[in-house]
């Protein structure tokens, strides 16, 4: 019965974890979609808008701060897409994907040298105490953070499919040259998508940071979403939001039963072996499109 | 002076295609590098060696590997640096437990690394691109986790494990020197290895498939025998590299120096060196390693032009990472065929102008 408990109690905490990594990996999705980029830099974007956030944040208090660092990934969106992916369109998706490392170097390395390397707390001034819903702990900090996600996510979904600029998006993924010459600007939506991106990161950022504090370790909150990529299926996003809610209850329930037997540190590469197994049973994840090789 | 003719041209072009150094210039450099690497080094310090020679070394085998799995049967990597740590763990333990010999040992090294290489390769004949990409990324982790927590390895995190005084015979490699001839000696046997290997049949299988995998199939190349084998020979290369960190170099294995910043760098190299190229694989390796000095003596020259304070590690970490990242979308962007490719250009371009001197 304690095993039960403890068990649920598991469960909850690894979908509301979850509802984050199905954030970030959305974020990727939407990129992925719009413009069959894979953005590693995901992560090191993130790193970047949370550390801008907590340093502007003392200064000019903190909704200046926000909208200050919404600008400022705005300006970083769209230097990465003029100075990197625009000279690169037309290129192998690795060879994108390999200039997103690059990219993730940059964002990484100028954001400390810019603002340090000292972890930073943030506060968002979120109340504190567990809830108790029948006999089970639940985290109040994860749970208004699962909200928030669950918000961004409904946004996201909102905006891809029901705006005009979200169907250009669209038309784009599905086929630039047709898009193109039904007048959609292909530069103009893939500044959006990086802009997009960039707001994504801070979203990303802000939660994160609340929970475990802003420092280094948040760009390898990237490294999480690709395996969630891969079980949901890269360009779907309801694959995203149901395989970050598998990932987190697969972390939680793997470092609550296993991680005692082996010595902890099963949520480290949890979401690595559940991708694995979708590797080679299903390669095309739960609801990816199966690709068509042509000779 | 009219323009020769293509088609008398094509056998002369296909010769030098054959020869293993194909312009005099190219002969000329070897020459010059092969007496650098066997005469100068006695002369250079401690720091130069231990700090810049043997690294290099140690890491252009690594790099060497990812060059034959990415370069050559186009097939991306992220976890080399796991594959070090099999070879450093697999050395120490055989070396330092049941005394191995060394040339065994690297032997033993390496080929546990490709025994796993060849299991992580599975995956890669279903799967492409990025898919393969994260299984890889997944063995970065899996592997490095492993190897923290089997007891018997007895790599619990955070503790190293010195390997004993290392000897070949009856010769004791304990100073700089002889760590660095040491590892010149498995680079150069290597090398030539990958060298040839690159040149044959298996080469050619390779590249065809790196070019259409499909259509290579089609054409007769077995895609279970010429991809898993990519896997091994890189995952060998990567296993024997990390078994030298251990007895030419830092004297112990410490899984925390692979991790998946090692990898990315291994990637960064081959890009920045030139894809599908032995020189490449160098050439990258000694840029990445002499690029924390150059940007060391450059900041600290900056800094002495404005009147800053000293530059902290910090600083010069994360400047290493800026500049490392713009190297690479450089390169991506202006040559993606890399520095080797520079010197192709270089080296042919001054071989037309001494042939065309020599004709008219």
């Amino acid at each position: 019965m304690n095993d039960l408990i403890y068990g649920i109690e598991l469960t909850i905490t690894g979908l509301l974890i979850g509802s984050m990594y199905s954030m970030v990996a959305l974020g990727f999705v939407l990129i992925f979609k719009a413009s069959s980029v894979f953005n590693f830099a995901q992560g090191a974007m993130t790193l970047f808008a949370a550390l801008t956030l907590v340093g502007l944040i003392p200064m000019v208090g903190f909704w200046v701060a926000l909208l200050l660092t919404v600008g400022v990934m705005g300006g970083v969106a769209v230097f990465a897409e003029r100075a990197i992916f625009r000279p690169l369109v037309g290129a192998e998706p690795l060879v994108i994907f390999v200039a997103t490392l690059g990219l993730a170097f940059i964002l990484e390395g100028s954001a400390q040298i810019f603002w340090g390397t000292q972890p930073h707390g943030l506060k968002l001034g979120l109340p504190v105490e567990p809830l108790m819903i029948g006999g089970v702990f639940v985290s109040m900090p994860d749970f208004i953070s699962a909200l928030a996600a669950a918000f961004f996510v409904i946004l996201l979904v909102l905006f891809f499919h029901k705006t005009r600029i979200g169907l250009g998006l669209r038309a784009i993924a599905d086929d630039h040259v047709a898009a193109q010459s039904m007048g959609i600007q292909l530069r103009k939506v893939w500044t959006i998508v990086w802009v997009l991106a960039g707001i994504v990161a801070l979203a990303a950022g802000m939660l994160w940071g609340a929970r475990i504090g802003v420092h280094f370790a948040m760009s390898l909150i990237a490294l999480k979403a690709l395996p969630v990529l891969i079980i949901g299926g890269i360009e779907s996003i309801p694959g995203a939001i149901v395989a970050g809610l598998i990932v987190g209850v697969a972390e939680a329930l793997g470092e609550g039963f296993i991680g005692p037997l082996v010595g902890g540190g099963v949520q480290d590469i949890m979401a690595y072996l559940v991708a694995l197994l979708f590797l080679m049973f299903r390669p095309y994840g739960l609801f990816g499109e199966e690709m068509i090789e042509r000779v | 002076m009219a323009l020769p003719d293509a088609r008398t041209q094509l056998p002369q072009v296909l010769q030098r295609d054959m020869r293993y150094l194909p312009g005099s210039l190219d002969r000329l450099a070897l020459f010059l590098l092969v007496g650098f690497f066997l005469l100068v080094p006695p002369f250079l310090g401690d720091y130069w060696l231990k700090g810049i020679l043997v690294p290099m070394l140690i890491l252009s085998i690594a790099a060497l590997g990812l060059n034959v799995l990415t370069g050559y049967a186009g097939l991306i990597s992220l976890g080399q640096a796991a594959f070090m740590a099999i070879g450093a763990f697999a050395g120490v333990i055989a070396y330092g437990r049941y005394g191995i010999p060394i040339p065994l040992t690297l032997l033993l090294a390496g080929l546990t690394a490709a025994l796993v290489g060849a299991v992580v390769g599975t995956p890669s004949l279903r799967i492409k691109g990025l898919y393969l990409l994260v299984a890889t990324l997944a063995a970065q982790f899996i592997i490095v986790w492993t190897i923290q927590r089997v007891p018997w390895i007895g790599a619990a995190s955070m503790v190293t494990i010195n390997t004993p005084p290392v000897f070949i015979g009856a010769w004791e490699i304990d100073t700089a020197l002889e760590q660095y001839y040491f590892s010149l000696a498995v680079a150069a046997v290597l090398t030539l290895f990958a060298w040839n290997l690159t040149r044959s049949r298996v080469g050619r299988a390779w590249m065809a498939i790196r070019d259409h995998d499909v259509a290579a199939r089609v054409m007769g190349i077995s895609m279970l025998r010429y991809k898993l084998l990519a896997f091994m020979v890189s995952a060998f290369y990567g296993g024997i590299a990390g078994a030298l960190v251990v007895f030419a170099w830092v004297g112990a294995a410490n899984v925390q120096e692979y991790e998946l910043e090692l990898s990315i760098q291994l990637l960064g190299m081959i890009i920045i060196g030139g894809l599908g190229s032995i020189l490449g694989s160098y050439l990258g390796a000694a840029f990445i390693a002499l690029l924390p000095i150059a940007i060391s003596i450059g900041m600290h020259n900056l800094y002495g032009i404005v009147g800053g304070e000293i530059v902290s590690a910090a600083v010069l970490a994360n400047a290493e990472h800026v500049v490392f990242g713009v190297l690479i979308v450089l390169f991506l962007i202006f040559e993606p065929l890399g520095l080797a490719h520079i010197w192709r250009r270089f080296s042919s371009r001054f071989e037309f102008r001494l042939g065309s001197a020599v004709r008219t």
